[in-house]
């Protein structure tokens, strides 16, 4: 329960980074912990709410009131444990979470919530450290086998669930590591990969089966898939970007963002790829979207040198700060301002990319722009037009797309699969049982929901496992 | 209307009879040297005529709620009325005289007559005859003259058979109960006609019926026969809840006349069961079997106490000695007891329970006539003696006006106290001659010593350990423990030894609703005392209070003369430590082999699953049984055989069901019960644990809790420490609710079954919790056990969550995985936005998804299915919406409890939309009288007057539209309150007129309400102070709310709140919040059915609130009976509240219940939102009205035919409820209203204060002195008080000049003299005065003292009544004599002298200087937190009197401040002479002689003069009472003030 006057005596305090000229440098993580001592006060400040919004505010239901009392209490190794009993992977949200719960947290009403994304990843940096995370082995065992497909967040919450219920998992890959966008869309400079690895290790450990470089409707058909298995996950994601179909779409150096930072990340994983190197390295760089994404590729550009790098969105800019008494206990909008930008870039809003403009070479060399305006429309919405005459142009060698993604890819397993999708594409199935229209083939993370945060794929997985679990043995002991 | 023939109603609906209360007026008139006369018939009359106003009268204004009296046989009448009808009869002594009610249906009577011939003979007597008793019904009631009996006497001769007159009254008792057994057998039970026998005596005769009191008289002719006479009379008022006509409950009874209400009833009832087998007596010897049953089961408590008592007169006891055991004094806590009287109550303790409850009982058996009082002094009783030998007693004094010159005497009964007159001897026998007396009689201290064993006085054993962590969890999950039961209950309990605390409600499902498996204890609410009596302070009046448990066998009841062989073992308090268990279980070796213990597995095999519970508890009672009989007379119930294989039959179910079965095998008493469980935890676990039967608990599981966390507790506190902690913890939280239901005494506790039962079926209850209520079935047997399995399963089972840890609980706080609640992220933050956004889309998505979660069950109407009236109307003929919100009121919040943000904000939104806001408890600055430059105002509509009666002057009272009486709180009922005084600033003090930095207590009661007619006199006091306001009462729901929603009505209430359960608080312990009070659909459908089915609705406007959320809500409320609608909750809501449950901590981060400055500033609310909220909420309202066919509210109260289960709701719990009572309609002929419609009689017409006002009219007009002259009576009642209203309207609080209204009167004042007295008027009365002397005296002055003709000596005789200076605000009173209990109880800030006061004197004193110059009883300056006493201790002995625990003793200091008075020293120089009044710490003989001078200025107080004559001899024996906090609180308002002074600035803070 933290201390009842808690914070009304300690500041909020946050992790800092370390300094700009130095992690520009390399791709290593340069977020800071709280000492001891700090850590505590922070736990200290949590007012152990009547109703905790931050608890309904987290995707998983992080119990946090009570890791945060034991965070203060000086007990974290107690706190892993609430903390493992709703998520499976802490030092992934603790790292890359945009902490929807801090936005929910009562002191946030005065903007000063409770640190608990950092407090999280204290208590399980420390199991790690401590080696208190140890694997959780099933007891007995089922005689069903299911196939996870997609080794993501979801994948991978949902195949360990499984594993720890008794069933024999497998988890396919198509590439050869797992961990999805996690590893090949996140830079390591925000989660370094070794910290995957070492909880793939627990997984193997409990049982699950890891199946790389497969990829299903290719490596493995449908049909096999749906012999072997009493039961299969898709956990597949959302893996298809956004275009951009205006003119010069087509130029050298315009590429999705995504091709360029899984790049980067197999490049610093050591892995080989045969497609041609996308560098920013001296040239004039432009994002297009105020995304995470975009925001990454933003910081991927800087450690690789580019000389300027302009990011623009469509949208308007947002209020520096929400509307907190009709936004609160929701997410907010309001500008967001990365560790990325801090390393250098402009930031442009209410703009639309009207095409992209090519040298003789068919190499990209500006963007054409245009202003637009966002009026109020029927119903709440927001109607946009461009205004006339603004139109401008923006220096780049190298455009990144990372407007998000549209839903699933379809080709292949879907559609071999032949399950039904929703009306955004994304596979149908509900959040009770994680049903697809196909028998015994079940659908979570952003596969099911569309993209969306890691948190949310690890939560599906979870309650996609309980599923999977209940439809297999009738009941089953795995936590909602 | 089906009737009974008692003239009750059968049970239907929610109505049922054996709730129904009755308090009243009683007195007696008697000649102590036996002189008989008619005389004293005729002025018994006369006390009745005279206390009409402690009475009641129903829809049928010539239907009063039964009157009677007890005299002596009239002797001379009878002889030659009886020769007239042709028989003869013998010598006063050799004959009885029987009243008896027969029916009036012919072949019904024939077989009560034939009853008597064929007893009589049998018995070996003679019937000499029968007599019609002439009567003239023309005075009776059209309601009741159907139900009138035919009324004859009957004459029975003495028998050869009988020895003396003591034999002959046992015969005839043994008779009257074989003729009420006959005729039961011979015409039915349930339809007897009226036959019921009155009185059958030798030596007395009761003349009742369903008559007004002023009407017994002309009822009964021969009580207008001169030739009737008696030398005692002895009568009855009664004033009942109910309106239905019932001969046989008009008091008196046989023996008694009983003022008050047993509150153990149940219990007492069981265990006079339970005795059966184990009774035998000398006396009676065969004709005890022809006794049973005893009590007839639906009488009245006060009928049911009387048959005890017969019995144990019968049996060989003494009246007084009869008494002593029934209402014994506190003895347990007493230090001024001596050994010999604590020796009778502790012996006889094991023979019987103590009837509880507050009592005056006037009783007689035609040759003594005596009165005691329960231990708490909780009903008024006064009496004179005259110098020709009469003694006059009554609930009030001035009864029968009686020449002041005659009067040698006039005293009262004092707590636990007894008052005899022996009319064959000739003279009075006080109290401690008839107690020692009795207790010398026997050697009862040895008896005890020889039977009574103590557990500590037993050998040590080897306790058990506690298990390792894994196998303790195990348990722990099978018991069904959760992380709060471990967090807010086990380990602040053993850290702190309290019940914990909580605040904000309940808003979680019912048990019977949830979801997830509960325990057993959940499906209990704990009932507790409203109106008709009153919950005692446990903490200040602990001396009232006992926890001894008696365990094991009782000894034969009717053993009156010698020592009985069965040993008796006693624990100081019932909850064991496990060594404490050990020795019981190994009792066998020690104490002479006088115990065997057999110790019970409460466990059956895993495998049986929950089909096989049933067939566990079978074996369990035949076990039971049967080492019973082998001689086994300490039974433990254990469940510590649990584990993976046996599950645990629910402790509760275990414990009660052998309870109940061994009371019908008649083997209760032969075995004591011990429970040894795993299962209880929470006070109120031990609390059904006890009520259920169970002698003494041993909870081993929550020590082996504490022996588990042993590493986080503190390093000065061990395990063994912790455990004793958690002990005490327990104890006083049982205490606390023992208290909220007005019992003091575990004891009596003990098996009373002070519950109901919500959400269990018929077939459990009468199995197992036999007599309990459960209004709307619920689940059985199996689905109990299933909950009970399935704990079981997951306990053992792989669960991983449960692998490490206990289940999350989620009931105190929400949680994802816990406990279901109506305040989720979700409905709050939609309310929130919805309001702040204006957006009405949003808000119908909070209702939404608030009704949603209800359909998820949250609650019984979540099971209601809307059909309306079939027919919906078009919306624009629905009414509008300013016509809704006029019935909406925001609940009562204090200023103090929330902050001046968000309680002003809430206010000026009600007041935007016309409807009311609520002061709550904590006065109102008049400030907000005024409204506001932009047409705002901040004034509250509802002003809220509670226990504490903080700020309730006559300014603030006449400043209302509506007065709230709080006589309960949802979250809280029968709980004071408490402001911690670091939340008492100089503002909050300032509007409460207290100390800043003082804590304030507010007692659990109100002292002025002890009884339904003492709430009917407050009533009466506030609609004198502001006759426009509406005056009403907050109750809380539970079972039998109804029947005193009735007795309010009667009370002459405007208006009745009925409160669920899920209101919230600002602090509460948890026990309270959780555990009692019954969900408001209940509560309210049976107030409206008790209501319509007594014709009493139409006079009555009904509230509902407490857990109000929607607009269904509002119109399931309208259709289950109410008119009108609160919403505390979700008012606080709607301006920013988050459910933080904080309130009691100061820390509420959006700036509502915290006075923190900073967090204030984070305040978010604004007018708006909440105008928003019911703006919306009344549009939503008038949506579901155009769908169900409604067009105004007025249509729609009372058809709750318009509601149907709804049942497509798939819950496994839900199936078997049933809401056929819930939703029952009562049938009502033409004509009678169902919703108010008009309003009440006050009588105000009637009082004195119209002419008062009339003579005073220059004086309010202009500020003219006046001088008026008055003549009273008792009758004449809150004399003062209208005038002093109109004074405060026109005045405000500053009134008018001194004594610009001076009032000379002379008699005896009525009850309230002076309420709320305004300054500028003075009352100055020659007589005496009853009691409540100025009560809230707002500034006025108030002067009692003796007639001139008295020949009394002041200070030895009564002046005033109890209950003086009740929560007086300013002003001053001097009173020349004693007055009675509870002298300025919440005094804070009246001057007053008074030459001795009774027990608890100065409680919960908050200001103002008290002076007693005499002596006090005990308890003084109990809870005193403020202002300042002098009392005279001559005897040396005030110390022992007073409670110390808030108050320091000083003596009074002379010199020093004498010369600072003066000018002469100390570090005042320069600032000439001091005001002794400004510095309460110092000057005490200067203000102390100020006093007395004043004190003999006004009243020429012989006792004054005295004292001051011989100053110096007496200063030094006044002992100042100075409270702790207060003292420190001066200290350091005086050293800011220093402060201030050399920085030049001003402390005073206003805001």
């Amino acid at each position: 329960m933290g201390k009842p006057t808690g914070f009304l005596e300690h500041d909020r305090q946050d992790r800092a980074y370390g300094p700009v000229k130095d992690r520009v440098h390399n791709y290593q993580e340069f977020v800071i912990p709280l000492k001891e001592d700090e850590l505590k006060a922070q736990g200290a400040r949590c007012m152990d709410c009547g109703i905790p919004f931050c608890h309904n505010g987290c995707p998983v239901m992080n119990i946090i009131p009570e890791f945060n009392d034991l965070a203060y209490q000086g007990d974290l190794k107690s706190a892993l444990e609430i903390l493992h009993s709703t998520n499976n992977f802490p030092e992934f949200t603790g790292r890359i979470c945009p902490a929807p719960c801090e936005a929910s947290c009562t002191l946030n009403l005065d903007d000063h919530p409770v640190t608990i994304k950092t407090i999280e990843c204290a208590i399980v940096d420390a199991g790690w450290r401590e080696g208190w995370v140890k694997p959780i082995m099933a007891k007995t065992h089922t005689d069903k086998a299911v196939a996870v497909v997609g080794a993501g967040p979801a994948g991978m919450a949902c195949a360990q669930q499984l594993a720890r219920a008794g069933h024999s998992v497998s988890l396919y890959e198509k590439n050869h590591h797992a961990g999805g966008l996690m590893r090949y869309g996140i830079p390591d400079f925000k989660l370094e990969k070794s910290i995957i690895d070492r909880r793939l290790g627990q997984l193997q450990t409990e049982g699950v089966d890891f199946r790389p470089n497969m990829t299903i409707g290719v490596d493995v058909s449908v049909e096999k898939l749906m012999e072997d298995y009493d039961a299969i996950v898709l956990t597949g994601g959302s893996e298809k970007p956004r275009d951009l179909p205006v003119p010069g779409r087509d130029l050298n150096g315009v590429h999705f963002a995504l091709d360029f930072l899984t790049q980067q990340n197999r490049r610093n994983g050591g892995e080989s790829f045969d497609v041609q190197d996308i560098l920013a390295t001296d040239t004039n760089v432009l994002v297009i979207g105020g995304g995470d994404t975009g925001s990454d590729c933003v910081g991927t550009s800087v450690r690789q040198g580019a000389t300027s790098i302009t990011q623009i969105e469509i949208m308007p800019k947002p209020p520096e700060k929400e509307d907190k008494l009709n936004t609160w206990p929701n997410w907010p909008q309001k500008l967001r301002t990365s560790s990325s930008h801090e390393e250098g870039c402009t930031r442009d809003w209410n703009v639309v990319t009207k095409e992209f403009l090519g040298d003789e070479n068919g190499n990209l060399r500006a963007a054409k722009c245009m202003r637009v305006e966002w009026t109020p429309g029927e119903g709440g919405q927001w109607n946009m037009s461009e205004v006339a005459g603004s139109e401008f142009e923006i220096a780049c060698e190298h455009a990144f797309l990372a407007m998000g993604f549209v839903h699933p890819i379809h080709d292949g397993m879907i559609d071999a699969l032949g399950v039904d999708k929703d009306g955004r594409g994304n596979v149908a199935a509900n959040t009770d049982d994680y049903q697809s229209s196909v028998s015994k083939v079940f659908a979570a993370g952003d596969m099911r929901r569309g993209q969306s945060l890691v948190v949310w794929a690890i939560r599906e997985g979870r309650q996609a496992a309980r599923a999977v679990d209940e439809f297999l043995m009738g009941t089953t002991e795995l936590p909602r | 209307m089906d009737m009974k023939a008692s003239g009750l109603p059968n049970t239907q609906g929610l109505y049922d009879p054996s709730n129904e209360h009755d308090n009243c007026g009683v007195g007696f008139i008697c000649n102590i040297k036996n002189k008989k006369s008619h005389e004293i018939i005729t002025q018994g009359l006369q006390i009745l005529v005279n206390m009409d106003h402690r009475g009641a009268v129903g829809a049928d204004p010539l239907a009063g709620d039964g009157a009677g009296i007890i005299m002596q046989i009239p002797h001379d009448m009878l002889v030659e009325e009886c020769a007239k009808l042709g028989f003869t009869l013998p010598e006063v002594g050799e004959y009885a005289v029987g009243q008896v009610f027969l029916p009036r249906d012919e072949a019904a009577r024939k077989a009560c007559l034939q009853a008597f011939d064929t007893v009589v003979p049998r018995e070996g007597q003679e019937l000499l005859g029968w007599r019609s008793v002439p009567v003239d019904n023309s005075c009776l009631g059209e309601s009741v003259k159907a139900a009138e009996p035919e009324i004859r006497q009957v004459f029975i001769k003495k028998g050869a058979n009988v020895a003396d007159e003591a034999a002959f009254e046992r015969k005839l008792f043994v008779i009257r109960k074989q003729v009420h057994h006959v005729v039961w057998d011979a015409i039915g039970d349930d339809s007897h006609g009226n036959f019921y026998i009155p009185t059958l005596s030798a030596r007395t005769i009761v003349y009742k019926g369903m008559v007004l009191s002023s009407n017994l008289g002309n009822f009964y002719l021969d009580l207008q026969d001169p030739r009737t006479t008696s030398a005692l009379a002895l009568v009855h008022q009664r004033f009942s809840t109910n309106t239905f006509p019932s001969w046989e409950l008009a008091q008196p009874f046989r023996y008694l006349c009983h003022n008050g209400e047993i509150n153990t009833v149940r219990g007492n009832i069981n265990w006079m069961a339970a005795r059966k087998a184990t009774m035998s007596s000398d006396v009676l010897g065969d004709d005890l079997d022809k006794l049973w049953p005893l009590i007839g089961d639906g009488s009245s408590d006060s009928a049911t106490f009387d048959n005890a008592l017969e019995l144990l007169v019968a049996g060989g006891y003494s009246l007084s000695h009869a008494m002593m055991m029934m209402i014994p004094e506190a003895w347990d806590n007493n230090p001024l007891m001596d050994d010999e009287r604590r020796a009778f109550y502790e012996y006889h303790a094991a023979l019987m329970e103590p009837w509880d409850g507050p009592a005056a009982v006037c009783f007689t058996d035609g040759r003594q006539i005596g009165a005691t009082l329960d231990r708490n002094g909780l009903r008024p009783a006064r009496y004179v003696v005259t110098d020709d030998d009469f003694v006059i007693m009554g609930s009030e004094v001035g009864v029968i006006p009686v020449d002041e010159s005659k009067i040698v005497k006039k005293w009262r009964l004092q707590p636990g106290k007894m008052f005899l007159i022996d009319l064959v001897e000739g003279r009075i026998i006080d109290d401690e001659e008839i107690k020692s007396s009795l207790t010398q009689a026997k050697p009862y201290q040895e008896w005890l010593d020889r039977t009574q064993i103590k557990v500590e006085d037993l050998p040590d054993e080897n306790p058990a350990m506690a298990p390792d962590h894994d196998t303790l969890l195990d348990a722990q999950q099978a018991f069904g423990y959760t992380q709060e039961d471990y967090k807010h209950f086990i380990k602040p309990m053993a850290l702190t030894g309290q019940d914990p605390i909580g605040s904000m409600g309940r808003d979680t499902p019912i048990a019977v609703l949830s979801e997830r498996p509960k325990i057993l204890y959940d499906y209990f609410t704990q009932n507790f005392a409203q109106v008709t009596n009153p919950p005692i302070d446990p903490i200040r009046e602990e001396l009232v209070m006992s926890l001894v448990s008696l365990i094991g066998p009782r000894p034969n009841l009717l053993n009156v003369n010698r020592i009985g062989t069965r040993k008796r073992l006693e624990v100081r308090q019932p909850i064991l430590t496990n060594l404490d268990l050990e020795k019981i279980r190994h009792i066998e070796n020690h104490v002479d082999k006088g115990f065997k213990t057999y110790t019970l597995s409460m466990c059956y095999p895993a495998d049986q699953g929950a089909e096989g519970m049933e067939a566990a508890l079978d074996k369990l009672f035949a076990k039971a049984e049967k080492v019973v009989n082998e001689g086994y007379n300490i039974l433990i119930l254990s469940d510590r055989p649990l584990d993976a294989n046996h599950i645990a039959i629910p402790a509760l179910l275990a414990t009660a069901g052998v309870h109940h079965h061994l009371i019908r095998t008649g083997q209760r008493t032969s075995a004591g019960l011990v429970v040894e469980t795993g299962e209880a935890r929470r006070v109120h676990d031990f609390c059904l644990l006890g009520g259920y039967g169970a002698e003494a608990i041993n909870p081993y599981l929550a020590f082996d809790t504490i022996v588990d966390f042993a590493d986080e507790l503190p390093d000065d506190i061990t395990i063994e420490e912790a455990q004793k902690r958690y002990v005490k913890a327990v104890d006083k939280g049982m205490l606390k609710v023992f208290s909220k239901m007005g019992i003091s005494t575990f004891q009596s506790y003990c098996g009373a079954q002070i519950f109901d039962a919500i959400g269990l079926n018929a077939t459990l209850i009468d199995r197992y919790f036999t007599k309990t209520a459960s209004k709307i079935g619920g689940i059985g047997l199996l689905e109990l056990a299933t909950e009970t399995v399935r704990r079981h399963r997951a306990a053992f089972g792989n669960d991983p969550l449960l692998k490490h840890h206990l289940d999350v609980g989620g009931e105190l706080a929400w949680r994802h995985r816990g406990e279901a609640h109506a305040w989720t992220p979700e409905t709050i933050s939609l309310l929130q936005h919805a309001v702040r956004k204006s957006d009405r889309d949003t808000y119908r998505q909070y209702e939404a998804a608030m009704n949603a979660h209800d359909v998820k069950v949250q609650n019984l109407r979540g099971l209601f299915k809307l059909k309306g009236t079939g027919k919906s109307v078009p919306l624009d003929e629905v009414e509008p919406i300013e016509a809704i919100c006029k019935r909406f009121a925001s609940g009562a919040m204090s200023f103090g409890s929330i902050s001046w943000e968000a309680h002003t904000n809430i206010a000026i939104a009600m007041n935007r939309i016309g409807a009311k806001s609520n002061t709550g408890e904590g006065g109102e600055e008049a400030v907000r009288f005024t409204p506001l430059e932009n047409g705002d105002s901040m004034r509250s509509a509802i002003k809220q007057v509670a226990s504490g009666r903080f700020g309730v002057t006559a300014e603030y009272l006449v400043n209302a539209d509506d007065i709230q009486i709080k006589m309960a709180q949802g979250a809280k009922p029968g709980e004071g309150g408490q402001l911690p005084g670091h939340k008492v600033n100089e503002w909050i003090g300032r509007v409460r007129h207290s100390t800043p930095g003082v804590g304030l207590i507010s007692p659990p009661p109100h002292h002025d309400i002890y009884s339904i007619e003492d709430l009917a006199q407050l009533i009466h006091d506030l609609k004198n102070i502001n006759p426009k306001a509406r005056i009403s009462v907050k109750l809380v729901s539970e079972v039998g709310v109804g029947t005193v929603a009735a007795g309010v009505s009667k009370a002459y209430a405007d208006h009745v709140t009925i409160s669920g359960f899920d209101g919230g608080t600002g602090a509460s312990p948890l026990t309270s919040t959780q555990h009692a009070g019954g969900p408001w659909e209940i509560g309210l459908a049976e107030t409206h059915q008790t209501l319509v089915m007594n014709k009493l609705r139409g006079r009555i406007c009904v509230q509902v609130d407490g857990g109000l959320r929607t607009a269904r809500d509002v119109v399931v409320g309208a259709l289950l009976g109410a008119d009108e609608f609160g919403f505390a909750t979700g008012a606080l809501i709607a301006q920013g509240c988050l459910m933080m449950r904080k309130c009691h901590l100061n820390t509420c981060p959006v700036g509502i219940a915290t006075q923190n400055s900073e967090l204030r500033k984070l305040f978010p609310g604004e007018p708006g939102h909440v105008v928003n909220f019911f703006t919306y909420l009344a549009e939503e309202v008038r949506v579901l009205m155009a769908e169900l066919g409604f067009r105004t509210i007025n249509e729609m109260i009372g058809q709750s035919d318009a509601i149907e289960m709804n049942t497509a709701i798939d819950h496994w719990k839900a199936e078997g409820l049933d809401f056929t009572n819930l939703l029952h309609k009562p049938v009502v002929e033409a004509g009678v209203s169902i919703y108010n419609t008009e309003s009440q009689n006050h009588g105000l017409d009637k009082a004195l204060d119209n002419g008062l006002i009339i003579q005073a009219q220059d004086a309010i007009e202009k500020g003219t002195p006046v001088k008026i002259s008055s003549q009273l009576i008792n009758v004449n009642r809150t004399f003062g008080t209208m005038l002093s209203g109109r004074v405060a309207m026109k005045y405000g609080k500053a009134g008018l000049p001194e004594d610009t209204i001076f009032i000379d009167a002379v008699g005896t004042a009525g009850q309230s003299l002076g309420a709320w007295l305004s300054p500028g008027i003075t009352i100055d009365l020659k007589g005496d005065a009853n009691d409540y002397v100025g009560k809230g005296l707002a500034g006025g002055r108030i002067i009692v003292r003796p007639a001139d003709n008295s020949t009394l000596v002041a200070e030895h005789n009564m002046i005033a009544g109890n209950t003086c200076l009740y929560g007086a605000t300013s002003g001053e009173a001097y009173l020349s004599g004693i007055a009675g209990e509870r002298f300025a109880v919440r005094n804070s800030g009246a001057t007053t002298v008074v030459e001795g006061v009774g027990d608890h004197g100065c409680e919960y004193m908050t200001g103002g200087i008290v002076c007693v110059l005499g002596a006090t009883g005990r308890n003084f300056a109990a809870g005193m937190s403020g202002g300042i006493a002098y009392v005279l201790d001559e005897a040396g002995d005030f110390e022992s009197r007073c409670n110390l625990a808030q108050v320091d003793l000083e003596p009074i200091k002379a010199e020093d401040d004498q010369m600072e008075v003066e000018g002469q020293g100390g570090d005042l120089e320069g600032h000439g002479r001091v005001n002794v009044e400004h510095d309460m710490t110092r000057y005490d003989a200067q203000r102390l002689k100020d006093l007395i001078e004043s004190h003999v200025h006004y009243t020429n107080s012989a006792r004054g003069r005295h004292i001051l004559q011989n100053w110096p001899d007496f200063m030094p024996k006044f002992v100042k009472v100075m409270p702790v906090d207060y003292r420190r609180a001066l200290l350091d308002i005086q050293a800011k003030d220093r402060a201030a002074e050399h920085n030049g600035v001003n402390t005073s803070v206003g805001n």
